[in-house]
């Protein structure tokens, strides 16, 4: 009777590592079955995956960025807005007839930058709470953002610098047909999330990021420099929120002064949905990119049934609850009281 | 162990100020190689304030460190890592979300090289952890296993192995046993008496005189951040030392 006892715990212990990393690809295959079986035709065709990974583009990188600050125990605010601010400078920049590969840096190095004003005052003013500081520069960036504007939009990039969110890899040696082709921005998503993923998970940085989130005070009896690491982690969520303003600079060609309106929130769901933990040192990679991705095809499918915006609130808002109430329950399991 | 050899680790006239008040005045200690020093004292008699200095987490305000003879300036808890001073803090630093190998690794992980990057080399985390809690006879199911799924005595051995993966001289601990359930804290005390053997110095902050009385060579009282009282075990009771952790002599 023992034996069977630890023989069903030993499967457990085997187990729930592989449901923690793996269960949220578990729903997204889920939910892609449903809207298969909704809208056989149109779903899963080219031009509709094809659409759904450009219309979560830019999500995808603020997603990104805000879940390494969530694995600190932290958060960022201000993500939608250092988009803006970005996108903004980008526009500026361009009217004033700059060369492209200028152009195309200026949004990575204003988000870069804008992520390490809020790095440094949560670290150096010593902040309460991450929420604050990245609160305040919602507002600042933003107004920044519509400072140098003037609030009013700025259209009309050229194409090297809409390549990111707006190129296409023709695919037609591999035998297919001209309309099915591969956005740029989709190669880029699959570059960004590998080499976060390795950084997360294979350097010594990443794992420190994930021993901060599971006690900052063990960190720094370890010898690890925390603000330093927290630091670099709110400027490369900065940075990566850079790399959405360029997407979205692509995608729509133009700076406009509602871009990135409340897509923090969006950022922020899209992490709790793929399993990161509010409390920090939990999460991953993989899990942000189906959180996101289960965002993206729940609007998407929704569009294709005509189903009101505000029921995919609603049913987003119901998501939410329910992955955090799965992750409530998966705890339980898995941690000794 | 013979007190006229070198001390391992000596604290002179440690003096520590925290705006106006004093937590310690002229306070000394020495621990020597494969000797046990408890600390005891009341709560604010800087035990842990002491224990803070000699690992770097604190500049003391005055006074100066001689490890193996020789003077030591700490500026960081990495400063005393490097010579060879680990601290088990209480509250045992660990993070709960990642497995035992890379708590104990933590801060220190060893890396491999791929081309121009240097990746965290897991196989032999997880080789170093076996032979080392191999090595202290700690008892874990498997090494990738997260610290959060162990119990607390568990977790205390963890944390003591943490601090002797680096061939560490002098071990401090901050109340080994205190937050264990009676039948891990016979396995603690065992932990520490083998690396005694193994020649290390230890220190050993306790409440605890049945800690004290079973792992130590030499127990010094704090009282009011000063030197109190001080003796080899042979020579004194629990009594009297209940009665300096109280001011008495």
């Amino acid at each position: 009777m023992e034996d069977k006892d630890k023989k069903i715990e030993s499967l457990h212990l085997k187990l729930i590592p592989y449901f923690e990393k793996y269960g949220i690809l578990l729903l997204l295959v889920l939910m892609i079955l449903v809207m298969h079986i909704l809208q056989p035709d149109v779903f899963l065709s080219w031009r509709n995956v094809t659409n759904v990974f450009k219309q979560i583009s830019w999500q995808s990188m603020l997603a990104l960025g805000v879940f390494m600050v969530i694995v600190t125990a932290g958060i960022d605010l201000s993500v939608g807005s250092i988009m803006m601010l970005s996108l903004m400078i980008l526009a500026v920049v361009a009217k004033a007839g700059a060369p492209w590969f200028i152009v195309v840096l200026t949004p990575l190095i204003a988000g870069f930058l804008c992520g390490l004003f809020n790095g440094l005052g949560i670290t150096l003013l010593r902040m309460p709470h991450p929420f604050i500081m990245t609160l305040g520069t919602l507002y600042i960036f933003r107004g920044a953002g519509n400072l140098i504007s003037g609030g009013t939009p700025i259209s009309g990039f050229t194409d090297e610098v809409r390549y990111l969110g707006h190129g296409r890899i023709d695919l037609q040696w591999l035998g297919l047909e001209k309309s099915q082709y591969l956005p740029v921005s989709l190669v880029l998503i699959a570059i960004v999330y590998i080499i976060f993923w390795i950084f997360l998970n294979k350097s010594k940085t990443g794992k420190w990021i994930y021993a901060i989130g599971g006690n900052p005070n063990a960190a720094r009896a370890s010898g690890i420099n925390v603000n330093k690491i927290l630091i670099i982690v709110y400027s490369l969520c900065g940075f990566l929120s850079g790399i959405g303003a360029l997407i979205l600079a692509g995608r729509t060609d133009s700076g406009y002064p509602n871009a990135g309106l409340q897509s923090e929130l969006d950022a922020i769901a899209a992490c709790i949905i793929g399993g990161a933990s509010f409390f920090g040192g939990r999460g991953t990679v993989l899990g942000v990119f189906a959180g996101v991705m289960i965002m993206g095809i729940l609007r998407n499918g929704l569009n294709l049934m005509d189903v009101s915006s505000f029921w995919q609130q609603v049913l987003i808002g119901s998501i939410i609850v329910l992955a955090v109430y799965i992750d409530v329950l998966r705890r339980d399991i898995g941690t000794r009281k | 162990m013979s007190s006229t050899s070198n001390p391992l680790l000596e604290a002179k006239g440690i003096t520590k100020y925290f705006g106006t008040i004093t937590a310690l005045e002229n306070v000394n200690l020495k621990v020597h190689a494969g000797e046990c020093l408890g600390v005891v004292g009341d709560n604010g008699a800087g035990k842990s304030t002491l224990m803070k200095v000699l690992s770097g987490l604190y500049k003391p305000s005055a006074g100066s460190l001689f490890f193996q003879g020789k003077e030591e300036i700490l500026e960081s808890p990495r400063d005393s890592q490097n010579l060879g001073l680990e601290m088990v803090y209480q509250d045992l630093a660990l993070a709960g979300n990642l497995p035992i190998g890379e708590n104990i690794f933590l801060g220190r992980e060893p890396t491999k090289n791929l081309g121009i990057l240097k990746l965290l080399d897991f196989n032999k985390i997880k080789e170093l952890t076996n032979a080392h809690l191999d090595k202290l006879k700690i008892n874990v199911k498997s090494a990738d296993q997260k610290v959060e799924e162990l119990s607390g005595g568990q977790r205390q051995a963890v944390a003591i192995a943490r601090s002797t993966a680096f061939n560490a001289k002098v071990v401090i601990m901050d109340e080994p046993t205190a937050a264990l359930a009676i039948k891990e804290v016979g396995k603690v005390l065992d932990l520490i008496n083998s690396l005694k053997k193994t020649g290390v110095g230890v220190i050993v902050i306790s409440h605890r005189m049945d800690d004290i009385f079973t792992v130590c060579d030499r127990v010094m009282a704090l009282f009011q951040g000063t030197n109190f009282a001080e003796a080899s075990l042979s020579n004194t009771s629990r009594d009297e030392v209940i009665g300096w952790i109280m001011g008495k002599k």
